[in-house]
């Protein structure tokens, strides 16, 4: 393949390395520092996609991020594909494989472009909302099919087998742009030896530098560039990041930085010193100061069928021209409402292809890019525009005419210009999307024609992002942004003494967005106003028609500046557009509202290593090893990993979780069983008041609890509501080991912070987690005792170590407090030792339980055994709504404390006091064999027309063992005055569920069994 | 993505450590048992929601566990000032700019660590 | 203070223990380093780690008197002793953390109680849930650039700075006490995660692991 658009010579390519890729299935050849765009119409391919609405052919337009049509989908393989993906920003590399987002079966043939031939009429603005709301249940039909026409690309469907990582950053000065502004501010707050950050989105560092026609220090730009970025990387106080997009600005200058390492280099990270690398980066940045040099963006002017292939903007073609030596066309017309944009007319010339003609909407242009054009003999058609390109798949001719500006009319007779290249420019709007993210409303500049940033404290724009545009002062601009960054970030400001830039006299610009055309606009050939989405003018004027006056709704009426795109071209021209219809001045109609991400982000640089094993932390506990070479099967507790059930390998096959945990429930009930419980949270308790405190923070009361005992509590929140439980035991007058719930932890830890730090600082008491410090196993069952006796010097006799009492001692050889404390009804031992013994201790009650049964059970057997005891599970049984009178715990409630404790005040609210609350019940199937759904709804008259008065619902629910019956506890509106009564269940499959209102303790109601 | 400085660890820290507790200076009314119950439902569930200056209770959960204020404006999201528990703030809807110097609160009033 | 129950969990028994690191190495490996490891991670394991709660004033004293080095009065401080065995970190203005050579920690306790006498404080132990894990090589810092979100550039994180801040998706309590050497204090169940973060994020940078 012959790159016919190839220049002999010129731009920063290398010529002597030979790239092949393949677009739409077909090879080609480019060069090493080409775009994937640069390569495409090196190669002369004009269609790279269809449009999302009409399906229009379309080409590239852009030489940057703000690329509206060539987005593309990138990857060879499954696992390697890449959705919106802008060509102008993708590097060539040998093999890269892409093909166009949009278009079905092909985007030279495409099935949705008859309907855009059609005009559209079946699609004005609005359409999804007109068109494919009703019926609702259709949506999901009508998604698919848009969706498959439309195209927005598509997800790899295999893993991706690169890396991503996550950098913090921290800086004193991150400047976002390596154009002259920015490499000028670099400079200037480097040498002050504030930490700097640079960062540029684009493959080489140098932005309009690179390109320009223009000479510093009568040498070419990109040598300066070339200095610039020598002595920045040499410097340690700075850090470069190339081919980085700052994507999202964040509240307090927290910027993220998205960097793409190895995306330039091949379609999966290849290995680096036989390793893996990290294909994306995103580098989450602090910043001190932020200075905006993210320059500004060419305006296309919006005339009829300003889509087909071949109408770009005219910074674009000097792009492609002096960066990459590729000419996209033979003959080229230009329309244009500045001086600026004549440079594409004169580098087009330079390199030996035909200037047709430029249009310049002034009447008198007179700067001195117009004298040069006019000394090379290009013919300039003065108060003219190209109204209308010609041509289908590439444009073949311009139709150009007078136009008045004032007026929004032609003005005289059409000239149609035999063309193949229609290069535009309405001028330049300032890159003001980083700092629109920081909530700063844009302010409008007549004299520049533009939006610039209104900045935040600690932001500044330089260069072009503000407007400046002349390229000495916009290193002027730089250097002075970078000093003053710096000398509010503390440091001394230096100097920096900058090439002599030749200056250049520009004549004023006009404002043009829309172009007038002889035919209204509604019967126009279409005139874009944003490419991506398909949004014309026509569009934009239905829209004011139908009322919509607001900016915002306008643009969501119309989708303009939707998606991917961000309204990095249109945008300004719509609002123009707008406030033209409106009669409005463009300041009064104001700017829609750019958002994060300025260009997308892969999920993998969003996600970073957070994924996979690493997705989110798994606590383990001292005994985890154990549990795996057993067999558990684990459930997640908060980000615990807990056993869940140790099924056994019964014949060769894997026992079921119901015979495990029945099995597991049996050997409590009937032998000895062992569960971790080394997870409960466990806070150390210090100081004179501490008890205090606890009659404080908790229903029940402390005073009396002596030194050796342990008391069950309930916690409150001081709207009465139940938090969390667990049990409290006195080691010393002045000193308690408080235990909470697996699950609430950090949460109760937390509390008690609050309340002693916010409210009782007088208190003398202190709190310290030493959750991981201890493990604890459970031993409990009949044969407890007989079990312990083996591997303990404590006093197990019923009298000296009674329910309730704790003791120390040593546990297989280990010093250990064990607990006489019981969540299954059951004797029962709790032992804690220091962890980094714990899976010695837990073998050796193994060596000796053997014989006595010892069974390890997990959290469902554990759950079984306590609710068939009536003992709650704060967070399953309760939910934030159910106080302690509710749980039919008054027991645990002292209301005589003298201390009005957190909680009491609201158990007396008359909607806390009423008795038809919902309540804690046990509920008996009248069918043994059934097991009702945990969080069934609960009602009393199963005929009671729909809907019916829900009257509670199930909150845990087993089969029982014991009680060869399933079983459930509940909460049902004033169900402790109902016993013996019967509710309904009503499940979705149409059965219904008969259950007996019951106590919540099914089993051993006095407690005899944990008492001997 | 805020960054605030801890007044007890002397530093700006990133938001990831902190934890919010909601409207500052809620003070739990001394004798609750007196309270109607219009007054402990006004304590327990209505809050403030201004736009502009605000108050706030925020925890450095991860980092030195200890509760202070800090004054935000609630559109610019702008921390005006970080102060510890039993401290005044500053900077108010009625002093948005800081309170002039002569009627400035000390520092130190009732009783050390309290919420009011 | 007799009020409290002062208890030493450790035994001089020949009783087979477990770091928290134990497990990794089976279920994860550890990768000896290489002349080409840029980064070398080294498990503290079974040292003696004390929580010291209570005023500044009251505890330097007492630390002075009993461990020879003052208490890091001012935020995110970081003492050690001559040898650098022994070390005092600032957790908060009423908290601090002592590290010390595994077995002197129930004594530490107990000198420090009685010179502490009836002050107001606490001192638990936490030597059971907590270990220390050493980060040692040219890339180190880059390496803790990728996990924590706290600034750890050499003109914010001088040695003898102690912060705890958040590591990936959980905590961890981060020194300097030396040029080229960093300390995690990590909490044992949160060991493993840690471990197998380091792992993955160090892979670029040769990662080996000292046993």
């Amino acid at each position: 393949m012959s790159q016919l658009n190839r220049l002999a010579r010129g731009g920063r390519i290398d010529r002597s390395r030979k790239l092949s890729f393949t677009f739409n299935g077909k090879r080609y050849q480019g060069h090493a520092g080409d775009t994937l765009a640069s390569a495409l119409l090196a190669n002369g391919v004009d269609i790279v996609n269809r449009s999302f609405k009409y399906s229009r052919p379309r080409g590239i337009v852009a030489a940057g991020a703000e690329e509206p049509n060539a987005v593309v989908q990138l990857g060879k393989t499954e696992a390697g594909q890449v959705p919106n993906v802008r060509a102008t920003q993708q590097a060539l590399f040998d093999g890269l494989e892409a093909c166009s987002t949009n278009g079905w079966p092909n985007v030279q043939r495409d099935m949705m472009s008859l309907v855009g031939k059609l005009g559209g009429k079946f699609m004005p603005p609005g359409f999804y909302y007109k068109t494919f709301m009703a019926p609702a249940s259709m949506w999901m039909t009508y998604e698919k099919v848009i969706r498959k026409s439309a195209g927005l690309g598509r997800s790899p469907m295999e893993n991706d087998p690169d890396i991503y990582d996550h950098l913090h950053q921290h800086c004193d000065v991150l400047v976002v742009g390596a154009g002259p502004a920015g490499l000028a501010a670099a400079l200037a707050a480097a040498r002050s030896g504030a930490r700097v950050i640079l960062v540029d989105e684009q493959e080489q560092m140098g932005g309009s530098l690179l390109d320009t026609r223009e000479l510093l220090d009568d040498k070419p730009a990109d040598q300066w560039v070339a200095e610039a970025l020598q002595e920045l990387a040499g410097l340690d106080n700075v850090t470069l990041l190339p081919r980085t997009t700052a994507n999202g600005y964040h509240d307090h200058h927290f910027v993220t930085l998205h960097e793409r390492r190895t995306e330039h280099l091949a379609e999966t990270a290849p290995l680096k010193d036989g390793r893996r690398q990290v294909r994306s980066r995103m580098h989450r940045v602090r910043a001190g100061r932020v200075v905006l040099a993210t320059g500004a963006h060419e305006r296309p002017l919006v005339y009829g069928n300003n889509d087909v292939p071949g109408n770009l903007l005219a910074g674009a073609v000097s792009t492609y021209v002096r960066r990459y030596g590729v000419v996209p066309g033979k003959r080229l017309v230009l329309s244009t409402s500045n001086d600026h944009a004549y440079r594409a007319a004169l580098d087009w010339l330079e390199n030996g292809c035909e200037v047709v003609a430029i249009a310049d909407a002034r009447a008198n242009p007179d700067g001195e890019l117009v004298e040069q054009a006019r000394a090379q003999g290009i013919r300039i058609i003065t108060g003219s525009a190209v109204i209308e390109a010609k041509g289908e798949s590439r444009v073949s001719g311009a139709r150009v005419a007078k136009v008045d500006l004032d007026g929004f009319r032609v003005a005289g007779a059409v000239e149609t210009l035999d063309c193949d290249t229609i290069a535009s420019s309405g001028g330049y709007s300032p890159v003001i999307h980083l700092a629109s993210h920081t909530g700063g409303r844009p302010t409008w500049r007549d004299d520049i024609l533009g939006f610039v940033p209104t900045l935040v404290k600690g932001v500044s724009a330089a260069g072009g992002a503000q407007g400046v545009y002349a390229t000495g002062e916009v290193l002027t601009d730089g250097v002075a942004a970078g000093r003053q960054a710096a000398a509010e970030a503390g440091f001394e400001a230096a100097s920096v003494s900058l090439p002599q830039v030749a200056a250049r006299r520009d004549g004023a610009a006009c404002a043009l967005y829309q172009v007038p055309h002889e035919k209204p606009t509604l019967r126009a050939p279409k005139q874009f106003v944003d490419l991506q989405n398909d949004v014309t003018a026509a569009g934009i004027e239905v829209a004011t028609r139908e009322g919509f006056e607001s900016i915002e709704h306008v643009k969501r009426y119309t989708a303009m500046g939707f998606g991917t795109d961000q309204g990095k071209l249109g945008n300004i021209n719509g609002m123009a557009i707008a406030a033209r219809l409106l009669g409005r001045s463009i300041p009064e109609v104001g700017t829609t509202v750019f958002r994060p991400n300025y260009t997308p982000v892969t999920f993998g640089a969003i996600v970073g290593r957070h994924c996979r094993e690493l997705f989110d932390p798994e606590r383990y506990t001292a005994m985890h090893q154990w549990h795996v070479e057993h067999g558990a099967e684990f459930e997640d507790v908060g980000q615990w990993k807990r056993p869940w059930y140790f099924p056994r390998q019964v014949d060769g096959k894997t026992e079921s979780m119901f015979d495990a945990v029945a099995r597991e429930c049996r050997a409590v009930r009937e032998a000895v069983g062992i569960l971790d419980a080394s997870t409960l949270g466990k806070i150390d308790i210090q100081g004179p008041d501490a008890r205090e405190f606890l009659g404080r923070v908790y229903t029940n009361k402390w005073a009396k609890l002596a030194p050796g005992r342990v008391r069950y509590g309930l916690m409150c929140k001081d709207d009465g509501m139940v938090f969390d439980d667990g049990t409290t035991s006195c080691l010393g007058e002045n000193h308690f080991l408080m235990t909470t719930t697996t699950g609430g932890a950090a949460g109760v830890l937390e509390w008690l912070e609050l309340w002693h730090q916010t409210e009782w600082p007088e208190l003398d008491v202190y709190f310290t987690s030493v959750t991981d410090h201890w493990a604890t196993m459970t031993v409990t069952g009949p044969e407890a005792r007989k079990l312990m006796s083996e591997v303990t010097d404590i006093d197990l006799d019923k009298e000296a170590f009674k329910f309730m009492d704790w003791r120390e001692g040593s546990v297989a050889g280990v010093p250990a407090r064990v607990f006489r404390i019981s969540f299954t009804g059951e004797l029962a031992y709790e032992i804690n030792v220091q962890a980094n013994y714990a899976l010695h201790v837990w073998e050796t009650l193994f060596a000796h339980g053997e014989k006595y049964g010892l069974t390890p059970y997990g959290t469902e057997t554990m759950h079984v055994l306590r609710a068939e005891k009536g003992f709650i599970i704060a967070g399953q049984d309760t939910d934030g709504s159910v106080t302690p009178e509710d749980l039919g715990m008054h027991w645990a409630v002292g209301y005589d404390k003298p201390f009005s404790w957190i909680g009491q005040r609201a158990l007396t609210r008359p909607d806390t006091a009423r008795t038809d609350r919902k309540q804690l019940v046990g509920l008996k199937p009248r069918n043994a064999k059934v097991v009702l759904e945990e969080g069934a709804q609960i009602v009393f008259d199963p005929k009671h027309a729909i809907p019916m008065p829900m009257v509670g619902h199930v909150t845990s629910s087993y089969y029982s063992p014991t009680l060869d019956s399933g079983f459930a506890l509940a909460v049902v509106k004033g169900g402790q005055q109902k016993m013996g009564e019967t509710v309904y269940l009503p499940m979705a499959d149409g059965q219904v569920h008969e259950a007996e209102i019951v106590s919540p303790i099914f089993l051993d109601p006095k407690g005899e069994r944990q008492n001997v | 993505m805020f960054y605030i400085h801890c007044p007890y660890c002397g530093e700006l820290r990133e938001e990831e450590e902190f934890h919010p507790k909601g409207q500052a200076h809620i003070a739990r009314p001394a004798d609750p048992a007196s309270c109607s119950d219009e007054e402990w439902g006004d304590y327990l569930f209505f809050r403030d929601n201004p736009r502009g200056i605000h108050h706030e209770l925020w925890v450095h959960a991860v980092g030195c566990r200890k509760f202070f204020n800090i004054t935000r404006h609630t559109v610019t999201y702008e921390i005006l000032e970080t102060y510890k528990m039993g401290e005044q703030p500053r900077f108010t809807a009625e002093y948005p700019e800081g309170r002039p110097s002569r009627d400035r609160v000390e520092p130190a009033p009732l009783r050390e660590g309290v919420r009011a | 203070m007799s009020n409290v129950a002062t208890f030493d969990t450790r035994t001089e028994a020949k009783i087979p223990v477990e770091s928290p690191l134990t497990y990794s190495y089976r279920r994860s490996g550890a990768p000896a380093p290489t002349g080409k490891s840029r980064v070398v991670l080294r498990e503290r394991p079974f040292l003696g780690h004390l929580i010291l709660r209570g005023g500044a004033i009251v505890l330097d004293e007492a630390v002075r008197e009993v461990l020879g080095v003052s208490l890091p009065g001012e935020p995110q401080g970081l003492v050690q002793d001559a040898d650098g065995e022994r070390s005092v970190q600032w957790l908060s203005p009423d908290e601090w953390l002592v590290i010390v050579p595994g077995g002197e920690e129930f004594e530490l306790e107990n000198r420090l109680r009685a010179a502490l006498g009836d002050a107001h404080f606490a001192i638990s132990n936490a030597s059971g849930g907590q270990t220390l894990v050493e980060l040692e090589g040219e890339a180190a810092r880059e390496l803790l650039m990728k996990s924590v979100i706290y600034d750890v550039h050499p003109s914010h994180f001088p040695v003898g700075k102690g912060v705890t801040t958040v590591f990936a998706k959980t905590t961890v309590i981060l020194r300097r006490p030396a040029e080229d050497r960093w300390e995690l204090v990590v909490r044992r169940s949160f060991a493993d995660y840690t471990y197998r973060w380091l792992l993955d994020a160090g892979e670029e940078y040769g990662i080996g692991v000292e046993r």
